[in-house]
């Protein structure tokens, strides 16, 4: 399988994405903002970042590039699409997902190992976790308060589309505790935390049983390969 | 200009949009010749009359204005280093061949160059920001990581990690809140956009530092061998080129006054003397950069830092065929009512000059044309020995470009032993009241862990990424910085940085040794093998003889603890005139130290992760508590003499713990610095929240102290490690065999049915809950 990762310019985590799908072992894909080129790549991820500076709005300028012309289609027809952190911000800012992101309700930007629990496991991304499972995956962000108007919330709620909620801490004031969504068909996935730093031993987050040893993040690239492998 | 353009006849309207060409303004060489007695605001540049009568003779005539402005800012003492140059020598000459031998680039380059193995190297440099951080502290700090990260770009790596080493006044003054506000924001919104790692540093509060923070900021690259690039204009034809952020009036310090005190009274006014810092620009060009080094389309490179374009132009000129001509019309302009003077002194961030083959030209244009990049070609090297600038049509540059980089004054300023010293060094801590009783023992505990500089920093390191590139092998809270290079051999380094000014207050020779022992030491429990050293010399003003006798001292005291460790000084930076009034900072030399280890796989924690371990101590404690945090916290005091420090001893630690992690004898290691064992023990327990029994003594009996000694005294050569019992025999065994002290000071295990705690033998009981709430709680309390 190929997945897809775009560089923008003031993408940051761009090359640990593409680790991260090595590491499922799939098949990693650079693709440029700037091209109107998939490179025929079976899913696409969005990675975390400043792109473009965060100028305007974080992932506004982005979510009007070349490449997310491709991107939005492609997501149109059912191909996996895998926003993390400011790829989230690009999500809602082209409307592939609901509501936005806002300035952490703190002020200042939060890194930290943050449980998680996963909500839904009928998306593409998380079809390889159990419902109600709870995982460790670093958070890192200035602008992850998620936000939405009640009609949106209930709806997301009500159809199962949260998909990751913070547990035990709210790093940013999120809706609900809400750490990722979904679109309804369930290809398209946005979320604050990054699972591709919860990869590699030695270079994850904290867990019970060791310092740096979670990996929790790798099962969502693996979910997007088995269920493609699955079809 | 009186007239508006407005009202003006069309000859009013020419010259307004040239306002330059015909007025007093533009001061060519040549109006310099033939009006050789006009009067030159040289001394509103900072530069003494001596200095602008010795540009005379250089030259052998008046400066123009242009060349006013680029020797006042390259002959400051921040660009020309004229105060620190003959003591700052020591670093080259007290070297061995063994120190240099993996040295691919030594001092005076933008950083200093380490072959690490496998075709691998690495890059550091620690740099202040000081005074810029505390008129506009967030971005201060920010352009000051960017300013480092670029110096790291220019040798032809990749930046991959960053640090800082902070300094602020008492934690409860008014003040100090807005510096640190604005210090980690600036920190945290520059470095984080970048993409860059934060792996740790030290924060530290003292009233000292009050109108003088210190924002020191290190960054660590890596690149191949055969990416190594210098900042040099060869090949006579080549081009120079100008490309990054447009050049605008931000970061003008001594221009603002050049501006109002004899030019155009139309041109812009005041210029913030702060730069502004876009971390956006810096990361698009570094990436550019990156990418025009792997296509070997730059021969050489140099950041614009200080002095801008003075800097760059005569550093690149000087160091290569020694000429260049440069049309100052070319430079990109942000504002176009610059005048020439201010866009040669310019500090305006994110910005390179690469020196490019004519025939490469067309596709260096392609690389930043596809990161967006604005580029300018502004001249070339040529083989004149001179560099000449022309704006407007007329020269208003003609120098030997040496005498601007690199003949500057050089001043070897009276020294004097203070006055005060002897007074000071003859008041030790040792007579203070110790404790005795175990409920007293246990507060001061507690109060250690809770005060300003032991005390939790996450508060801080949370606002900045550590996560980001996926290479972070360990970060604060542990005592040192790692990073994988190689993700196949597991190949990485080290790094951290200290300075303790309480100690270089009290004899600044021993002071920097004890930091450099300190910074070692941080590499060695980690596990690497410390190989370089970057420092950043933090002093008062040169110009009083006390604080030059304490930055010889320092610099001596470095030089030859760098000698008699065995690791050269590749590179770093010194800030005088830190000082309020005339009352100066403790001297504080910030040292880094830069380990090398063959595969972070192997890297050890600073906390216990394990119950049943046995707590080991390594190393002799004397009374030593003069300086100690525990005096300055518990007594107010701050006298005496610092703790001994035995290089060797340092060196047969380091190979020790090196041996013990190789054979994976070694759960975790946590040196002993500020706040002795006790802080030591604290932090080793809440790493992980993992308790303790401790059981001192045996250690009391055979160093001969008491119990509060063994807890608070800050002797050096000492680490705590914890060993996995099944390993117990071998640990010591290699102690024994290496002769080094070690003593067995507890275990990992709770007591039986309790909550985690930190249980000293008798004495105290203390849950760890309670020690984290102390210890983590004092920054939210100040600053959340």
């Amino acid at each position: 399988m190929r997945i897809g990762v775009v560089t923008f310019p003031g993408s940051l985590d761009d090359r640990d994405a593409q680790r991260a799908v090595r590491f499922a072992d799939a098949e990693p894909v650079a693709l440029w903002h700037g091209d109107h080129d998939l490179q025929g790549v079976d899913a696409v991820v969005l990675p975390g970042g400043f792109s473009y500076g965060d100028y305007l709005r974080c992932g506004a300028i982005a979510a009007r590039s070349a490449i997310m012309t491709e991107v939005i289609a492609a997501a149109e027809q059912g191909m996996p699409i895998l926003g993390i952190c400011n790829g989230f911000q690009m999500l809602t800012e082209s409307h592939l997902l609901p509501g936005g992101l806002i300035r952490n309700e703190a002020g200042s930007f939060v890194c930290r190992d943050q449980l998680l629990r996963v909500e839904s496991t009928s998306t593409t991304w998380t079809s390889g976790f159990s419902a109600g499972e709870e995982i460790i995956i670093p958070l890192k962000n200035g602008e992850g308060g998620y936000i939405a108007d009640a009609v949106t919330i209930e709806r997301l709620e009500g159809e199962g589309r949260v998909v990751f909620r913070y547990l035990g801490y709210n790093p940013n004031g999120s809706m609900n505790d809400i750490a990722g969504i979904s679109n309804e068909r369930g290809n398209v996935v946005g979320l604050m935390p990054h699972p591709e730093h919860a990869i590699e031993p030695g270079f994850g987050p904290d867990t019970a049983d060791a310092m740096r040893s979670g990996v929790d993040g790798l099962r969502l690239f693996r979910s997007a390969l088995e269920s493609a492998l699955a079809h | 200009m009186t007239t508006s353009p407005v009202e003006s006849s069309p000859a009013d309207a020419a010259q307004i949009d040239m306002p330059f060409v015909d007025g007093p303004l533009v001061d060519t060489v040549e109006r310099a010749a033939t009006n050789p007695e006009r009067e030159q605001p040289y001394a509103a540049l900072g530069l003494k009359e001596d200095e602008y009568l010795k540009i005379r003779e250089i030259l052998g005539r008046r400066p123009t204005s242009g060349e006013l402005a680029m020797y006042s800012v390259m002959w400051s003492e921040h660009c020309s280093y004229k105060s620190s140059k003959v003591w700052l020598r020591q670093f080259g000459q007290k070297v061995t061949p063994e120190m240099t031998k993996n040295l691919m680039v030594g001092m005076g380059e933008n950083a200093g160059v380490i072959d690490v193995g496998e075709g691998w190297a690495v890059t550091f440099k620690i740099e202040s920001h000081n005074h810029p951080s505390y008129i506009e502290p967030f971005q201060g700090a920010a352009t000051g990581v960017g300013g480092i990260v670029r110096d790291i770009i220019s040798m032809g790596a990749r930046p991959v990690a960053v640090m800082d080493a902070l300094r602020f006044g008492a934690i409860d003054s008014p003040d100090t809140a807005r510096v640190v506000h604005g210090v980690v924001s600036g920190i945290s919104f520059y470095a984080n956009c970048l993409g860059l790692p934060n792996i740790g540093g030290e924060t530290y509060f003292d009233s000292v530092y009050q109108a003088n923070p210190l924002v020191n900021a290190l960054a660590v690259g890596v690149l191949r061998h055969e990416d190594l690039h210098l900042a040099n204009a060869r090949g006579v034809g080549n081009k120079v080129v100008l490309f990054g952020a447009r050049t605008g009036g931000d970061g003008i310090g001594g221009a603002s006054i050049l501006a109002s005190d004899s030019f155009s009274a139309s041109g812009p006014t005041k210029r913030p003397a702060v730069q502004v810092g876009d971390p956006f620009a810096e990361k698009v060009l570094i990436e550019c950069c990156l990418e025009l080094f792997r296509d070997d389309l730059v021969e050489g490179i140099q950041d614009l830092g200080a002095a801008g374009i003075s800097c760059a132009t005569s550093e690149l000129a000087s160091n290569g065929d020694g000429g260049m001509a440069v049309d100052l019309d070319r430079v990109l302009l942000r504002d176009p009512s610059l005048t020439a003077e201010e866009i040669l002194m310019s500090e305006s961030q994110e910005r390179m000059m690469a020196i490019v083959r004519p025939e490469k030209l067309d596709a260096f244009m392609a690389v930043v044309g596809k990161w967006e990049v604005e580029t300018s070609v502004l001249g070339e090297v040529t083989d004149t020995g001179r560099l000449i600038i022309t704006w407007r049509g007329e020269t208003i540059v003609d120098v030997d470009p040496r005498t601007v980089a690199v003949d500057g004054p050089v001043y070897d300023r009276p020294i004097a032993y203070p006055t005060w010293i002897d007074e000071l060094n003859a008041d030790s801590a040792s007579g203070l009241a110790r404790p005795t009783a175990g409920e007293e023992l246990a507060a001061q505990v507690q109060a250690l862990a809770a005060s300003a500089n032991l005390s939790d920093k996450s508060w801080i390191t949370a606002q900045y990424d550590r996560y980001v590139m996926g290479n972070t092998a360990l970060s604060y809270p542990d005592d040192g910085g790692m990073v994988r290079v190689d993700e196949e051999s597991g190949l990485g380094f080290a790094v951290a940085t200290d300075a303790n000014g309480r100690y270089c207050y009290l004899d600044p020779y021993q002071g920097a040794q004890l930091a450099l022992a300190e910074a070692y030491r941080n590499v060695a429990v980690t596990g690497a093998t410390p190989v370089a050293v970057s420092d950043c010399l933090n002093f008062g003003s040169p110009e009083n003889p006390e604080v030059m006798w304490q930055f010889s001292k320092s610099v001596e005291g470095l030089a030859d603890g760098c000698l008699e460790l065995g690791i050269p000084v590749t590179g770093g930076n010194v800030s005088f005139y830190n000082q309020t009034g005339n009352v100066p900072i403790h001297p504080t030399p910030v040292v880094g130290v830069l380990g090398v280890i063959d595969d972070v796989a192997r890297r050890v924690p600073s906390g216990w992760q394990d119950e049943g371990h046995n707590i080991y101590l390594l190393g002799i404690t004397s009374l030593e508590l003069d300086g100690s945090a525990w005096a300055g916290l518990v007594h107010g005091h701050l006298g005496g003499r610092p703790p001994a420090v035995d290089l060797q001893r340092e060196k047969e630690l380091a190979g020790l713990l090196n041996g013990g992690t190789k054979e994976a004898l070694i759960g975790s290691a946590h040196d002993l610095a500020d706040g002795g064992l006790a802080q030591a023990l604290v932090e080793s327990a809440l790493r992980f929240g993992i308790g303790a029994r401790i059981f001192l003594d045996e250690l009391c009996e055979r160093d001969g102290i008491d119990l509060a000694t063994a807890l608070f005294s800050e002797s050096t050569g000492r680490v705590i490690v914890s060993v996995p019992r099944e390993d117990d025999v071998r640990f010591v065994g290699l102690c024994e065999a290496r002769r080094y002290p070690v003593q067995r000071i507890g275990v990992t295990d709770g007591l039986p049915d309790a909550a985690p705690s930190l249980n000293l033998q008798g004495m105290f009981d203390i849950s760890l809950a309670d020690l984290r709430a102390g210890w983590s709680g004092t920054l939210p309390t100040h600053f959340a």
